[in-house]
């Protein structure tokens, strides 16, 4: 058995870390790229939403790599991600590709089915050995986050431009090369300390933009064209409150433990959006009042196209934009996203996000208003 | 002066207005329901709502807006979940939300959550909560919501049976049949506000019961064959609609008097990508029963989705004359 699992920004550095614990043999796709996108768009439905086209394209060309069985997580809806594997399923032995598609599902009785999949991964039921893993699973995606979090507080910052891109690029390749959880740890904390090294310029107070949105288009840079790298480079600190190990740690483990996860957000958006309605809409709407209360300059909303729980989202967010007097932009993504337009779009919003700063300290506050 | 209720003419409502109906009547409330669909409604829904939406929920707003001045509160529940365990689409659940935040001047809305997923008991709980905001009697809420559920369970019996809610109204939509080529049956599967509105799915059943077509439509299979079948399923889907359609349609696999099966999609829906995408690959496996999707949105070209029709029909009956030499993708 050779495994695989889908790209998703920096998943794959944790799911490396446990797989290489484990012992299992696996294929890492390729980095999302476009001939990804474009087999996956090839096979499944038109209608389907972008990140499963991409997986898709991810689960294709392991294939070709020599991968034979796939690694998912499931759910239980509303939104289409839970289903995404059985959609996998059907359209890999449409296409006559002999893949297995095993699910790690939070099962609402059956533990059996379960078990069994750890079994299949782990290569045996040493409870010991598997606690182990996952916990260290979930601190290395704790760290990869915590790092991503530090380039886009230094990228603005930086004096000499495109420092952070080349040591955090080069960490993501290099990654690939190093075995086991321990060395990867270790590599983070190199490249933490390079990049707390690069020098930076202290006395600039950056524009500061949040990013909401879907998880899978926000976490992964080559869905959303690397808006988080190219903000940064503007001059701008971006910050982005749903992360993977955040995911991971909300919705996967605490949810089978039965804890609460963060109310912060789902106490922010009650007034707006009353109830838990599927995917991260809840946190859309939570945390761009946190943003907006905390004085950012302006909210950039990113969903695929079609996504059902951030249309509802998408249609309170101008009340957000109304009620606290913040500029926010959807950037709505499919395969057909030209990158003229997009960043023609970003550019402007930057624009206005620039000139609004200006007349504040020149002219009080509030005056240019986006409505 | 009663106090006036407004139900918007779309979405839930045509599967379940029987129930919501009788229970504000029953409470002494006099309910208002928006227009059929016309042109002008879809316009302003088009107009109001994000763009991203697929046509129903557009089409929502649109029925909101006509009703809006007329009422004294607007009946959009949130309805999370209408069965156990499962899910509706995540914008019914958000739908008393996307109304708030876009449409501004709104009577008060009467949007108590409905959530039967953890709990079936929760049932009464809010149904209660909604009459209280007719009546503080509640013996009269219970007693309200019994009359309601007998006419709606009245109502789901006669769409088993095949009686369209269209036929109730008037009742002269009877079958034409086509000379020399008899009935043939065809199921449509779609959801029951776009299968139900004739205005957005254009006379679809009018334009099928005029060529000689007998409509079957996954409501019109009972719940324990529905149940049964997607059982089998590998993994149990978590959308109402899509336990049904799928469920369904492994049954007419299974069943030989089916002749096709139209799949109306309404574009930019998320289940539809997906159930309907599940359902073709399973009719395509199986069988070599035709199969086409008619997709709808706000811009609506009759005439294509006619000729479609028409050719669909128009190679079933070949089929039935020339014994199945006919290929099924056409």
């Amino acid at each position: 058995m050779k495994l695989t699992f889908p790209h998703m920004g920096n998943t794959y550095i944790p799911v490396k870390a446990m797989l290489d614990d484990l012992g299992t043999q696996y294929v890492i796709p390729p980095f999302n790229n476009k001939k990804a996108l474009e087999m996956g768009t090839k096979h499944a439905p038109e209608l389907a939403c972008l990140p499963l086209k991409i997986n898709l394209g991810n689960f294709l060309q392991a294939h070709k790599m020599g991968a034979d069985t796939v690694l998912i997580t499931g759910g239980c809806g509303p939104c289409r991600f839970g289903y995404y594997c059985e959609m996998h399923r059907e359209i890999l032995k449409d296409l006559g590709i002999d893949m297995n598609v095993i699910t790690l599902d939070l099962p609402a009785n059956d533990y059996g089915k379960l078990i069994d999949n750890v079994k299949k991964i782990a290569g045996g039921l040493n409870i010991y050995k598997i606690l182990k893993t996952v916990k260290n699973t979930v601190e290395i995606s704790k760290m990869v986050d915590e790092l991503e979090k530090l380039t886009f507080k230094i990228r603005p910052r930086e004096i000499q431009k495109g420092m952070t891109d080349k040591i955090y690029k080069s960490f993501l390749y290099n990654v690939l090369k190093i075995n086991g959880s321990k060395a990867i740890k270790k590599h983070i904390e190199e490249t933490r300390n390079e990049l707390l090294n690069i020098e930076t310029d202290k006395t600039i107070k950056p524009l500061r933009v949040g990013i909401v949105g879907e998880i899978y288009t926000t976490n992964d840079p080559f869905s959303n064209l690397f808006i988080e790298s190219r903000l940064g480079n503007e001059g701008i600190e971006v910050a982005r409150p749903v992360t993977i190990s955040g995911w991971i740690i909300d919705h996967m483990i605490k949810k089978a433990l039965h804890l609460k996860g963060d109310e912060r957000n789902k106490k922010a958006a009650k007034p707006y959006l009353g109830a838990m309605i599927g995917g991260h809409s809840q946190e859309t709407i939570g945390n761009s009042v946190l943003f907006a209360k905390d004085g950012y300059d302006g909210i950039i909303q990113i969903f695929p196209l079609g996504c059902m729980p951030e249309i509802v989202s998408e249609s309170i967010l101008p009340s957000i934009e109304r009620d606290f007097k913040i500029p926010v932009m959807s950037l709505i993504i499919d395969e057909m996203t030209g990158e003229a337009g997009y960043m023609t779009r970003i550019e402007a919003f930057i624009d206005l996000l620039k000139r609004r700063r200006e007349v504040d300290t020149f002219e009080g506050k509030g005056m240019l208003s986006w409505n | 002066m009663s106090i006036k209720v407004g139900i918007p003419k779309s979405l839930f409502y045509y599967q379940m207005y029987p129930l919501w109906n009788t229970f504000f009547e029953e409470l002494g409330a006099e309910v208002v329901t928006s227009r059929n669909t016309t042109k002008k409604i879809l316009d302003d829904g088009v107009r109001i709502c994000v763009d991203e939406a697929c046509v129903p929920v557009k089409l929502f707003h649109g029925h909101v807006l006509d009703i809006k001045d007329k009422v004294d509160f607007l009946f959009i529940p949130r309805l999370t979940s209408i069965s156990k365990s499962e899910y509706i689409c995540p914008k019914f659940g958000g739908l008393p939300d996307m109304i708030k935040n876009t449409i501004m001047g709104l009577p008060e809305i009467i949007d108590v959550e409905i959530n039967y997923r953890k709990d079936k008991n929760s049932e009464l709980a809010s149904i209660i909560k909604i009459g209280r905001f007719i009546t503080n009697n509640e013996m009269l809420i219970r007693r309200a919501y019994n009359t309601a559920l007998e006419k709606f369970n009245d109502y789901n019996d006669k769409i088993q049976k095949g009686i369209l809610p269209e036929d109730e109204k008037n009742r002269n939509s009877n079958l034409f049949v086509v000379k020399d080529s008899g009935i043939i049956n065809i199921a449509v599967i779609g959801h029951p506000y776009t299968l139900y509105d004739s205005y957005i799915n254009m006379n679809l059943f009018k334009k099928l019961r005029a060529n000689g077509v007998n409509i079957i439509t996954q409501e019109m299979i009972s719940e324990e064959i529905i149940n049964h079948h997607a059982a089998k399923l590998n993994k149990k889907v978590f959308w109402n609609f899509g336990r049904k359609a799928l469920g369904s349609i492994m049954h007419m696999i299974e069943r030989n008097d089916i002749k096709g099966i139209i799949y109306l999609m309404s574009f930019g829906c998320g289940i539809d990508s997906f159930i309907g995408d599940l359902s073709e690959r399973m009719v395509r496996r199986n069988t070599d029963i035709p199969f086409i999707y008619v997709t709808i949105d706000e811009h609506s070209g009759e005439a294509g989705v006619d000729t479609r029709l028409e050719a669909f029909i128009d190679m079933i009956r070949w089929r039935e004359n020339n014994e199945i030499n006919i290929s099924a993708y056409g």
